[in-house]
């Protein structure tokens, strides 16, 4: 499985000379199966440059966590959408009102955007409730997890490897001493003994008590989790718009010289990762 | 043990906070939470007691009737918000786990149903009939 980080910056697009090394696309993973599976996670602006890669795929499947502008902006500009040779499915949170469809097309339709949803050639669209199904090899389970709105968090195992994405995900909210037992904590089982973990760090420590019920992590919050789910790796994602490359490098410093249970690797636009 | 739906953990992070008595069943009927409110009233602090099953509830929370008599299992308000799937009021009287005093309370259960129709369980609010 090999997993390639195209955009890592949360809430909004943050382009500028400040951004170039973590990047100022919003949150896109691409994930590749062993069997060639192209699954994408998220269609913030970093699909936008996708595109490319999975030139000749006859499938794509995007995941979407949940609905929130940064997470589905990039849809729009994504080419292999509107080819009809690919054959396109987009999965997304259910509600209890509105199919999915019908949620996405209040963007995908005027005056937000030219072209509505229902006119892509070959595309379709999935109500997701928490549960597992498979894409080729790779099983997908989707839970929701702790953030405002109806939110998915996601976890592909193959036979080999398994990867937890949790980009928007605010388990502290709430708790009195966290982390709380695994059993009460929000998105637990998706990360249990995940090869690699990519987590919201949204904000420092002092900044989240400025922003308790936004929906997002410390990255005091994020490593707690990690140590706390075994997991081999974790991945900083969804960085603040607010936070600069010089931001971002010493709050990733800080995590790395600290003593943990896992390897920690700051989310950089184009990192690639080579799961066995 | 088996992480919980996001909506019960949610549920027990509201019920931390409010000073009202608050318990939280899962789907298979164990109770999985009591809040601290309730523990005043059932006499016993959940981190003692810890999740009981739903073979075991019957035995450790002795209720009656205000006339002193039993009631039925299939009446009280969480079994039939569990099990007929609508919420459900009652006043009846509950034994204290530590004192074995008799208490007064009424009780509301509402059922528990997350996205996509999944039952998840049921919560039910209670307080002492005095304190109305």
């Amino acid at each position: 499985m090999r997993v390639e980080l195209w955009g890592t910056r949360g809430s909004v697009a943050a382009a500028g000379p400040d951004t170039v090394e973590y990047g100022g696309d919003t949150s896109c993973v691409q994930v590749t199966g062993p069997e060639g599976e192209e699954i994408l996670l998220d269609a913030g602006s970093g699909i936008r440059l996708v595109s490319g890669s999975v030139a000749g795929a006859g499938r794509v499947d995007i995941l979407l966590t949940h609905l929130h502008m940064d997470h589905i902006q990039g849809l729009g500009f994504f080419p292999p959408l509107f080819d009809p040779g690919v054959e396109t499915h987009i999965w997304g949170p259910s509600s209890t009102t509105l199919s999915l469809t019908e949620r996405l097309s209040r963007y995908l339709s005027p005056p937000l955007f030219p072209v509505r949803l229902r006119e892509l050639p070959n595309t379709e669209v999935h109500d997701l409730s928490p549960g597992g199904f498979e894409i080729g090899s790779v099983t997908v389970t989707a839970d929701f997890v702790c953030h405002p709105g109806t939110t998915l968090g996601y976890r592909l195992d193959t036979e080999l490897a398994a990867v937890a994405y949790l980009p928007d995900h605010e388990p502290a909210l709430g708790v009195e001493r966290f982390p709380d037992a695994p059993e009460w904590t929000s998105g637990n089982t998706l990360m249990m003994h995940a090869d690699l973990l990519i987590h919201d760090t949204q904000y420092t420590d002092s900044e989240y008590v400025e922003r308790v019920g936004w929906g997002h992590s410390s990255f005091t919050h994020a490593t707690m989790l990690a140590e706390r789910a075994g997991v081999r790796r974790l991945v900083s994602f969804h960085h603040d718009p607010g936070h600069t490359d010089a931001d971002l490098n010493r709050l990733n410093r800080e995590v790395t010289e600290a003593e943990h249970s896992f390897e920690f690797v700051p989310g950089r636009v184009g990192t690639v990762f080579q799961l066995a | 043990m088996a992480q919980q739906p996001i909506e019960l953990i949610l549920l027990k992070q509201w019920a931390e906070h409010i000073a009202i008595p608050v318990w939280i069943m899962d789907a298979d009927g164990n109770l999985v939470f009591y809040n601290e409110p309730a523990e005043a009233i059932l006499g016993r602090r959940f981190d003692e007691a810890g999740e009981i099953n739903a073979e075991e509830l019957a035995d450790r929370f002795v209720t009656t009737g205000l006339d002193g008599h039993p009631v039925p299992t299939k009446e009280l308000p969480v079994v039939v918000a569990l099990t007929e799937g609508h919420p459900a009021h009652r006043e009846l009287r509950i034994q204290a786990l530590d004192t074995g005093q008799s208490r007064q309370i009424e009780i509301t259960a509402i059922p528990i149903r997350g996205q996509g129709g999944r039952d998840l369980g049921a919560v039910a609010l209670f307080w002492e009939s005095a304190q109305r």
